[in-house]
C-alpha cells in the first residue's frame, strides 16, 4: 500500500501532518499576503493577551486600542492630525528627494562634486539630529517651515550619500559597453549608469522617507506641538493610553504603507525584471 | 608549421589585406610594463586569436584596439585610419557578458543601435534577426537572469553582430560558459565567422578553442605581453566538428602551441 502510494502519488505517500505544512508552505508562497495578515493577526493576538495579562496599567489591549482608532477617526481628530503632519512631511520629501538624487548622483559622477559636497553630508548622516532640531526653532519658528526643515534634515543625507554611492558604484563593465558602442556621455548617465542605480537610489529613497517620517513627528513632539506628535503628547499628559497607542501605531501604519507603495512603484516602473520570480 | 614560416608570413601580411593594424604598442601601468612594442596585422574576414599565459596583456592589446584603453604608445589603424577610441567599424564582447539586467533580451540586442538613434521599429527589426542567428528566437522578452551562461554571452555576440561592424571583438566571450555550452558555442561561432563574412579577434586561454576556430593564432609571451609566435593552424573547417576534433593537424597544432607556451607555466 506504501510502497504503491508512493510510486503513483509521492505527495500523497507524505506524512499527513508534513502535507498539511507543505501545504501551508505552498499557500504562503503562492499568496504572500496571507501570510503577513496571518502574522499581524497573530502579532495582534499577542498584544491583547499582553493587555489583558496586564502588564502596565499604561498599555491598552488591543481592542481597546482599535475601539480608540475608531473613534478618533469618527470624531475627526485623527484626521486632521494628518493634515497639518503630512504637510510638512510631503514638502519636505519632494525637496529631499528631488535635490538629494540630483545631487547624489553629480556626487557619483564628479569628483570635485564629491570632494565639496560628500563631507558635509558624512558628518550630518552621523551627527545626531535630535539634538539639532530644537534649534531650528530659533531661527525659523514654530511653523510649517521648521517642520519641514526638520524632515529634510534627516531625511536628506541618507538620500544624497545611497545616490552617491549608488552611482559612483555603477558596474563599470556596463559602463564601458556603453562606451563600446559610441554612446554619448548623457546616453551613458540616463540609459545605464541611472538604471544600474536605481535600486539603490530607492533604497535610499525609502530610507529617507523613514527618517522623514522621524523628523517630522520629533519636530512636533520637540517645537510644536501640532499633527500626530501633538496627539500623542495631549493624550499621554490626560493619561488616554489607548488613544495614545492608536496615534503611535497609525503612524507606524501610514509609514510602512507608503514605503510599500514606493518600493512597488519601483519594481513596477524601474525594474521590470524584478516582477517575474 | 616551422616558426620561420610563421614569421615569413608576417612580414608579408604588410601587403595583404589588413583591416586592424597594430603598430608599435606600449602600456604601462605606473611601473608595470603590460606590453611591448606590439606589432600586428588582422587580415580581413580572418579569426584570429590572441592567445597567451595569463597576465600576457592579451585582453590589454584587445581593449586596446577596441579604443577602451588609451596605450602608452604606438598607435592602432582600422581601414588605414589611426583611430582613438571606440568606433562603428569595432564591436566588442564583453567576457562578463555586460548585459543590462533591466533590459529584456530585444533591447540588449539592440542597444548599439539604440544609442545610435536609430528608430524602434527598425531597430527590433534588425535584433530579431541577429537574435534568430544566434539560436535565441523566442527569448526576445526575457531578461539576462532568465537565461543560462551560455545564453547570456549569445545576447553579447548578437548585440555586436546587429551594429554591422566589421571588426568584432571577443574577449575570453566562453570562459564564463559551462564546457558542454562551450563546445556548442565554438561550432556556432565557426558557422557564423562563414555567415558574416566579418574580422574576428578573439582572446581566450585556451589552446584547444584557440587551435578549433581560428584561422590565425598569435602567441603573446609572458608580461611584458610581446608576440612570440605566429601560427596558421591547417585545419580542413569543411569536416564536421567531432572530426576536426580528431584531426591530425588539429592535434598537432595544439601540442605545438603547448611546447611553445609550457616554459611560461611556473
Amino acid at each position: 500500500m506504501m510502497a504503491s502510494s508512493h510510486v503513483n502519488g509521492p505527495v500523497r505517500a507524505v506524512h499527513s501532518p508534513a502535507g498539511w505544512g507543505l501545504g501551508l508552505g505552498r499557500l504562503f508562497a503562492r499568496y504572500p499576503a496571507i501570510s503577513r495578515i496571518l502574522s499581524l493577526g497573530l502579532f495582534f493576538l499577542v498584544w491583547e493577551i499582553a493587555g489583558r495579562v496586564p502588564i502596565s496599567y499604561a498599555f491598552p489591549t488591543f481592542l481597546e486600542t482599535f475601539y480608540a482608532f475608531a473613534t478618533m477617526i469618527a470624531d475627526g481628530s485623527l484626521i486632521s492630525a494628518y493634515g497639518s503632519t503630512l504637510q510638512p512631511l510631503i514638502i519636505g520629501i519632494a525637496i529631499s528627494g528631488t535635490v538629494g538624487v540630483v545631487l547624489g548622483t553629480v556626487m557619483g559622477l564628479s569628483r570635485m562634486a564629491e570632494w565639496l559636497v560628500a563631507p558635509l553630508f558624512i558628518v550630518l548622516q552621523s551627527a545626531p539630529m535630535a539634538a539639532l532640531i530644537p534649534l531650528i526653532t530659533f531661527v525659523y519658528g514654530i511653523g510649517l517651515a521648521a517642520k519641514t526643515l526638520a524632515v529634510i534634515m534627516l531625511a536628506l543625507p541618507v538620500i544624497v550619500l545611497n545616490g552617491y554611492k549608488a552611482v559612483r558604484n555603477a558596474n563599470p563593465s556596463l559602463v564601458a559597453m556603453c562606451y563600446s558602442f559610441q554612446g554619448t556621455r548623457l546616453q551613458q548617465i540616463t540609459k545605464v549608469i541611472i538604471p544600474d542605480a536605481s535600486p539603490v537610489i530607492f533604497a535610499g529613497l525609502r530610507l529617507g522617507l523613514a527618517a522623514g517620517f522621524i523628523g517630522v513627528i520629533l519636530a512636533e513632539l520637540l517645537i510644536t506641538p501640532t499633527g500626530i506628535g501633538d496627539l500623542i503628547t495631549y493624550h499621554r499628559s490626560v493619561a488616554n493610553y489607548a488613544e495614545m497607542y492608536a496615534a503611535v501605531v497609525s503612524i507606524i501604519l501610514v509609514s510602512t504603507v507608503t514605503l510599500a507603495a514606493l518600493e512597488a512603484f519601483e519594481i513596477r516602473v524601474l525594474r521590470p525584471e524584478k516582477r517575474r520570480g | 608549421m616551422s616558426i620561420p614560416a610563421a614569421v615569413a608570413h608576417v612580414e608579408q601580411s604588410a601587403t595583404t589585406d589588413a583591416v586592424v593594424e597594430v603598430r608599435g604598442i606600449c602600456k604601462k601601468y605606473g611601473e608595470v610594463e603590460a606590453l611591448r612594442n606590439i606589432d600586428l596585422d588582422f587580415p580581413r574576414g580572418k579569426l584570429t586569436t590572441l592567445l597567451g599565459p595569463s597576465g600576457c596583456g592579451k585582453t590589454t592589446l584587445l581593449k586596446i584596439i577596441a579604443g577602451l584603453i588609451e596605450p602608452t604608445s604606438g598607435e592602432v589603424r582600422v581601414s588605414g585610419r589611426p583611430v582613438s577610441g571606440p568606433g562603428p567599424e569595432r564591436a566588442f564582447v564583453f567576457q562578463d557578458f555586460a548585459l543590462m539586467p533591466w533590459a529584456t533580451v530585444m533591447r540588449n540586442v539592440a542597444f548599439g543601435l539604440e544609442l545610435k538613434g536609430m528608430g524602434k521599429a527598425e531597430r527590433q527589426a534588425i535584433a530579431s534577426k541577429y537574435i534568430a542567428e544566434v539560436g535565441l528566437s523566442g527569448f526576445e522578452d526575457k531578461y539576462p537572469h532568465e537565461l543560462s551562461g551560455g545564453m547570456r554571452q549569445r545576447v553579447g555576440l548578437a548585440r555586436a553582430f546587429a551594429v554591422n561592424a566589421e571588426v568584432l571583438l571577443l574577449d575570453e566571450p566562453f570562459s564564463a560558459v559551462d564546457e558542454q555550452n562551450r563546445r556548442k558555442f565554438q561550432e556556432d561561432l565557426l558557422r557564423l565567422v562563414e555567415k558574416e563574412r566579418k574580422t574576428f579577434i578573439f582572446v581566450t586561454h585556451s589552446i584547444e578553442e584557440a587551435v578549433y576556430v581560428s584561422d590565425r593564432i598569435v602567441l603573446l609571451s609572458r608580461r611584458p605581453g610581446r608576440v612570440s609566435q605566429i601560427i596558421e593552424p591547417k585545419i580542413d573547417r569543411t569536416a564536421s566538428p567531432d572530426a576536426i576534433r580528431r584531426d591530425q593537424g588539429y592535434l598537432d597544432t595544439v601540442e605545438e602551441i603547448w611546447q611553445g607556451l609550457k616554459h611560461y607555466v611556473d
